[in-house]
């Protein structure tokens, strides 16, 4: 039986071979106990980052190390090549989100700096914002702020399967109701929002579509124009398969975000304000060039490989995993899974274990990866009742296997079993 | 040092403009390339394409086309 894995200390996502059973030519070098049946890691913390990225994209940032100046500083051949590599990864980027001109795509370090600078920048005292029980705490954290400072805020509840109400929604749009934000698919349950959905009635009521796209940028298309998305947060390090430390946003023309940083720019270096012009604007210092060459790669990739293959990949390993799992007595399942539209995420707890101690017995003794705990989604798990136990989160990439699935239902049907 | 020459300096608002306008002068085969920009136009600091002045027409031309926006458009003695 063939078999993907990857090293524990690795950044090499080597292919490993089993034969016979035997797994050979693989080394563990912290993470799991020694405990472990084997030394096989199943990777499926996905949603956390995808640690095994194409072999183009570790290529594409190495290479960058030995051209790259610094982007937008100087007309020198290393300062050029940094300011071209970035300005075609803008391009991909626009082509990828629908976005039309690449100067609406300004790069961050990852999605929570991307919804900080728009969330901050965007409300002020006396705004009314609409938001969801679903967001991430990088969503949530920065309203709290806004709210602290004088923004009104209403949080959205959910039904038990984790969904939200339209309806719900649009009651609850007030006078000074200034935009909507929300993700594009909850960390923990998988469940997606309607985009297309909220975009109309943003529109409908003249109200501004912040998205949070952390979960599902590369895996679902993403149509700024169709979905009237006037904000589009992303992470590179995600389903984009870019490295960590790359992210940005799409601002639609006409959209003022009062800019969180300001300081170098290459540009004006006389005028006491940072530059007001997109993608510059929210842009201060130097960019993260040797991540985004990586990023553009990663997008290259997704292109070749074709998303909806991509997608079609993951649903198909979340589906075996969920049908494998959610028949075990004692297994719980959280999220709507009656939809194959959603995110690749099976979240779950085993009777009442602890899911720390549940994710600890898969990684020792299985050495499968996965996230227990909060994921940083504490009104997700309020809504759910979990937020003593927690739960066990399997996420999926297209680099997972049906070999793998099936191991990690197996692990997960022995612990119901003890 | 070179000699200068006068030539045509299209500066811009961002340096994602001026990779624009890099791209899109490549792509139609006008000559030209990124220089700093030069002290006589700004007190800054920043990227110019630079062109011949027979290329004016057809540099206007396709910033219209591909919406390009120029933060100014000069002639001057640059070194060649």
């Amino acid at each position: 039986m063939s078999y993907r894995g990857f090293r524990l200390d690795g950044l090499s996502g080597a292919v490993y071979t089993y034969i016979s059973g035997n797994i050979a030519g693989r080394e563990l070098h912290g993470g799991c106990s020694e405990r472990k049946r084997n030394d096989l890691m199943i990777y499926m913390d996905n949603a956390a980052t995808t640690i095994h990225k194409p072999e183009e994209v570790k290529a594409a940032v190495m290479a960058a190390f030995d051209t790259m100046g610094n982007a937008g500083r100087g007309a020198s051949a290393p300062a050029l090549n940094a300011s071209r590599a970035i300005y075609d990864v803008r391009e991909k980027l626009s082509r990828l989100f629908r976005a039309g001109d690449p100067k609406r795509i300004s790069f961050t370090a990852n999605s929570t700096e991307s919804l900080n600078i728009v969330l901050k920048g965007l409300f002020s005292k006396g705004d009314h914002v609409i938001t969801t029980v679903l967001e991430h705490n990088s969503v949530l954290r920065p309203l709290y702020e806004c709210r602290d400072r004088g923004a009104e805020l209403t949080i959205l509840g959910c039904d038990e399967k984790g969904a939200i109400s339209y309806e719900e929604m649009e009651t609850a749009v007030r006078e000074n109701t200034k935009a909507v934000i929300c993700t594009h698919a909850s960390n923990l349950t998988g469940n997606m929002i309607d985009l297309e959905r909220v975009g109309a009635m943003a529109k409908k009521h003249g109200l501004l579509f912040v998205v949070d796209a952390s979960q599902t940028a590369g895996v679902y298309p993403i149509d700024v124009e169709k979905m009237q998305i006037d904000v589009l947060c992303f992470t590179g390090h995600k389903s984009l398969l870019g490295p960590q430390g790359t992210g940005g946003m799409y601002v639609r023309e006409g959209v003022y975000i009062r800019p969180l940083l300001s300081g170098g720019s290459g540009i004006d270096t006389y005028n006491e304000k940072h530059p007001a012009e997109m993608p510059t604007a929210l842009e201060a210092g130097t960019l993260n060039g040797h991540g985004i060459a990586g990023l553009g790669a990663a997008i290259s990739w997704i292109e070749k490989t074709g998303m909806d293959q991509i997608r079609q990949k993951e649903l198909f390993l979340m589906r075996r995993f969920y049908d494998g799992v959610s028949r075990i007595p004692g297994v719980v399942v959280y999220g709507d899974f009656e939809t194959e539209k959603r995110a690749p995420v099976v979240a779950l707890n085993i009777l009442d274990y602890d899911s720390s101690e549940v994710s600890d017995e898969l990684c020792t003794e299985y050495g499968i990866v996965t996230r227990p705990g909060a994921h940083c989604a504490p009104l997700m798990h309020r809504a759910l009742g979990t937020v003593e136990q927690g739960a066990v989160r399997f996420s999926f990439s297209f680099y997972n296997t049906e070999e793998e699935v099936d191991l990690a239902i197996n692990a997960v049907r022995e612990l119901a079993r003890e | 040092m070179r000699d200068k020459e006068l030539r045509l300096i299209v500066t811009f608002h961002t340096t994602a403009d001026a990779m624009a306008m890099e791209k899109a002068c490549r792509e139609h085969g006008i000559p030209g390339r990124l220089i700093p920009v030069p002290r006589a136009i700004s007190a800054g600091c920043g990227l110019a394409w630079c062109a011949p002045l027979t290329e004016r027409r057809k540099l206007l031309e396709v910033m219209e086309e591909q919406g390009i926006g120029a933060e100014g458009l000069h002639e001057c003695m640059v070194r060649v």
